[in-house]
């Protein structure tokens, strides 16, 4: 029997990232510069992402080149699903046109969640399962000016966990340690994290937890600690280094957490760092992941030298971004500004779940039409053809328009519609092989648009409803970009 | 195969309130002012009304629902009224189904009513509204400039003009309906203005500009009809006959399917073939002297003057420079100011256009008056380039 492993890696970051120069400008004169001198960039959601949304090109960069039709579960990790009670990994498993029959669930609940869910993925497909779908993704908000606000990044991160021949990395051991101790906690109802005493939680939690664990799982994996090449420990940079020293790892080996280019994305940051070392390490390197949380899980894997990323991944995901010092316009994303959008932003936004229900395949796995009879491909599906040759009724079959690229046809700028970024952008664009549609822009800059103008669709939130706490998501073009 | 409604219905009365930002008026106060002028203007006693057509866009904005507002406000006989909404060609609408039912001999005399008021509705522009359950779910949050700016880059792109170009034809248009609008004691946008504070406001949606745009007003506008025989048993000797009323929805050809350039209006080219066919016009812009079009925005006049057959392909920007619609040019266009200065009461509207070529036609525009003019057109656009209602209608002069 074949161990089961990582056969691929997908990563999402956003676009947008905030010099940390422009959180101490504005916020040094409360803060006085806790945590030291600024560098770097952390990366955070556009008015229309979410952990949901973010986990959809995760996902979907995983998925790039494999067969869809073979998934059998994905387990979504997050401590900020955007819905407390509605399975959030089913809005992906939807977005994405998964199989109806496979599983579905959401981890959730703790920082190791993602790690945790890996590990669980792991085991599943030792048991006999089929192939599993890991994503991560978080959002996490903080106080302004707080040492979090600066640290935290937002993003995702997928793996495509399966048995087989052409892993890139394979499962060698593992080891779970739990233990209820309270680094940082975030209630239920509450909206930021408060956090214990740095020396305390090194000492008494890193350094007194996670090498235990660590040391069981190479015992497990039969494995030294000088063999180990890449190791990645769920935590600060100066946490991971101490966890490595003293676990009798190599120093050299401690990847380095991407505080300079994201921060620190969450339950998303092992896997997002993982999938880097996949795209670097040498055939039979020993990686060792270790997520912590109330506890430890370990898992120790070897790469086998197989590319594990056929779209972004990781390095991709990070090259994607653009750097500001909106600082403002990083607190009203956050929803930690009241902005005034305008009397236009009252307009009644309520969806009719029947309708959403009906049309679900339509809007969330942005499937159309493709007509049996004369080969027109039309957005949206229905019941008579859209050609005016043709007008057949009931010829269509699903066409998946999501992962389709297309054209600008017209656009415009709209100063004076209601959207959380202005201006709101939106056009009608031809999709190649056929298709046409009316459509929003996401990600773009006035001016960037031009007529014949590459695009591509991405996930996002469509509208707010803050009257019922809902909100939905459609797919949106993004400007292709080199 | 019917031939249409040519000549078998003649307007008889008219009136038109004035339109502008009517903040002591309510949807009542509106009615009366046009319904007396069209009343004194036809002579005929208000129970002569055997059936009418109320036309109100935002009807929970203003008057509320079905026909009892105006049956109510004008305190008809309890005859049968209709209200009917077809996005900005409204107006139309509800002239469309008083002349029907005038031409099929149900009735001898029908009002044809258009109303709306907008500046209770609390918006800048046009009001926010919901689009349907389904299409709210993948369709973008438009405005209408916005949805119109889309008329501006594929024009272009279309034809090769840079956007300089067309901004400066766009900015002409609006141009010269204020100068049309001075003229109209009517009319919400009096004021005189020139092309460089077209050309320098402030974006509202690229490529259009403040003054890109029409005015949002209150207003209201009617029609009495009835058959030239009655007319003329009224003592009507010169009167206005309707030549043609053609509609033109979208079948969702030009939001879903890629032979709509995003460049014309399919429906306008539609409806302007129904029209000079039932109108028996074989070249419009020979025969046709006055025109009423939809300018709700510059680009929408823009771009019309070609689906409507007056321009060839690509040429309207030319054609407006060079002033072939002012008021002294071959084909005068907005003589009243438009929409874009007389404004734009959505259910009003389309008869608000009826209104001006009655009276140009019957020689009672005063300052606006152009010589002898016999036929006018009026063309409405409701909706957004990509999914609309189109209507052209024919209005010529009998001399008795």
């Amino acid at each position: 029997m074949t161990r089961s492993g990582l056969r691929s890696f997908g990563a999402y970051v956003p676009r947008l990232r905030l010099e940390r120069e422009a959180i101490a400008a504005a916020t040094g004169w409360a803060s006085g510069l806790r945590g030291g001198k600024p560098n770097g960039r952390r990366s955070y959601c556009a008015w229309d992402e979410d952990s949901v949304t973010m986990a959809v090109e995760a996902a979907r960069d995983c998925l790039v080149g494999h067969d869809r039709s073979t998934v059998s579960s994905l387990v979504f990790a997050s401590t900020t699903h955007p819905f407390a009670d509605r399975c959030n990994a089913g809005v992906v498993a939807e977005a994405l046109d998964l199989n109806e029959a496979m599983h579905t669930s959401d981890a959730a609940g703790h920082q190791r969640a993602g790690v945790a869910a890996l590990l669980e993925a792991l085991r599943g497909v030792d048991a006999g399962n089929g192939p599993a779908v890991v994503v991560a993704a978080e959002r996490r908000i903080a106080r302004a000016g707080s040492e979090q606000e600066s640290r935290f990044g937002h993003g995702a991160a997928a793996v495509l966990v399966t048995g087989g021949d052409d892993l890139a990395a394979e499962l060698v051991g593992q080891a779970s340690l739990r233990a209820d101790f309270v680094d940082h906690y975030r209630g239920a109802d509450g909206d930021y994290d408060y956090a214990y005493e740095e020396r305390w939680v090194r000492d008494e939690g890193y350094l007194a937890l996670v090498p235990r664990a660590i040391a069981a799982a190479l015992e497990r994996a039969g494995v030294a600690t000088h063999e180990v090449a890449h190791c990645i420990v769920q935590g600060p940079q100066r946490f991971a280094q101490a966890v490595v020293k003293s676990a009798g790892l190599r120093a050299e080996t401690v990847e380095n957490d991407l505080h300079a280019a994201c921060g620190d994305t969450g339950v998303a940051h092992p896997l997002l760092l993982l999938g880097g070392v996949l795209e670097r390490a040498e055939p039979g390197a020993l990686v060792l992941v270790a997520g912590f949380g109330q506890g430890c899980d370990v898992v120790v894997l070897r790469a086998t030298g197989r590319r594990a990323a056929a779209g972004r991944g990781c390095s991709g995901a990070l090259a994607g971004g653009v750097a500001n010092r909106e600082y403002v316009r990083f607190l009203a994303n956050c929803g930690l500004v009241d902005v005034d959008w305008g009397m236009r932003a009252e307009r009644d936004n309520r969806t009719a779940q029947s309708a959403l229900w009906r049309h679900h395949r339509d809007v969330t796995a942005f499937v159309g039409g493709r007509c049996t009879r004369c080969g027109t491909v039309q957005y949206p599906r229905s019941r008579a053809c859209v050609n005016p040759e043709c007008r057949a009724f009931d010829t269509q079959v699903p066409e998946r328009f999501a992962d389709k690229v297309g054209r600008v046809k017209t656009y415009t700028e709209d100063w004076l519609a209601v959207t959380r970024s202005p201006p709101h952008v939106y056009g009608n664009v031809e999709f190649e092989g056929g298709g046409n549609a009316f459509i929003e822009f996401a990600d773009t800059r006035p001016g960037e648009l031009d007529v014949g103008t590459p695009v591509r669709f991405v996930f996002r939130v469509k509208d707010f409803d803050a009257v019922r706490g809902f909100h939905r998501y459609f797919w949106k073009a993004v400007p292709v970009r080199n | 195969m019917a031939l249409g409604i040519r000549d078998k219905v003649a307007i008889v009365g008219m009136g038109c309130s004035r339109f502008g930002e009517r903040w002591d008026c309510s949807p009542e106060d509106l009615m009366v002012e046009a319904f007396g002028e069209a009343l004194r203007d036809a002579g005929i006693e208000r129970d002569r009304i055997e059936a009418a057509w109320l036309g109100v866009f935002y009807q929970d904005q203003s008057v509320s629902r079905s026909g009892l507002p105006l049956s109510i406000g004008l305190k008809l006989p309890n005859v049968p009224v209709t209200r009917v909404e077809n996005l900005c060609a409204t107006g139309t609408e509800a002239l469309r189904g008083a002349a029907y039912a005038v031409a099929a001999g149900a009735v001898d005399i029908a009002l044809a009513f258009g109303v709306e008021k907008l500046k209770d509705t609390g918006f800048a522009g046009l009001p926010e509204r919901t689009k349907g359950t389904f299409e709210d779910l993948w369709q973008p949050g438009f405005t209408p400039p916005g949805a119109f700016a889309q008329l501006g880059a594929a024009y272009a792109a279309r034809h090769g003009h840079t956007m300089d170009d067309v901004k400066r034809a766009m900015a002409h248009v609006s141009w010269k309906s204020h100068e049309n609008a001075a003229a109209n004691p009517k009319a919400h946008l009096r004021n005189r203005i020139t092309i460089d504070q077209v050309l320098s406001a402030p974006m509202v949606a690229y490529p259009l500009g403040l003054y890109d745009c029409c005015g949002v007003s209150d207003g209201a506008a009617c029609a009495i009809v009835t058959t030239p025989e009655i007319a003329a048993s009224l003592g009507k000797r010169d009167m206005v006959t309707i030549k043609a009323l053609a509609l033109a929805p979208s079948n969702g050809v030009e939001m879903g399917h890629a032979s709509w350039d995003g460049a014309h209006t399919l429906t306008t080219r539609l409806a302007a073939g129904r029209a000079y066919l039932e109108a028996g016009i074989t070249d419009p812009a020979a025969q046709i002297d006055l025109m009423e079009v939809h300018d709700c925005f510059s680009i929408t006049e823009l771009v019309v003057m070609e689906d409507l057959g007056f321009s060839a392909p690509g040429r309207a920007v030319h054609d407006v420079l060079d002033g072939r619609y002012d008021r002294g040019g071959a084909i005068p266009c907005q003589t009243d100011g438009g929409l874009k200065c007389f404004g734009h009461p959505v259910g009003a509207s389309g008869l608000r256009m009826a209104y001006e070529i009655y009276n140009q036609l019957l020689g009672r525009a005063g300052e606006r008056q152009l010589g002898a003019p016999a036929l006018g057109l009026t063309h409405n656009l409701g909706g957004i380039p990509n999914r609309n209602v189109a209507s052209v209608s024919v209005l010529g002069l009998h001399r008795g």
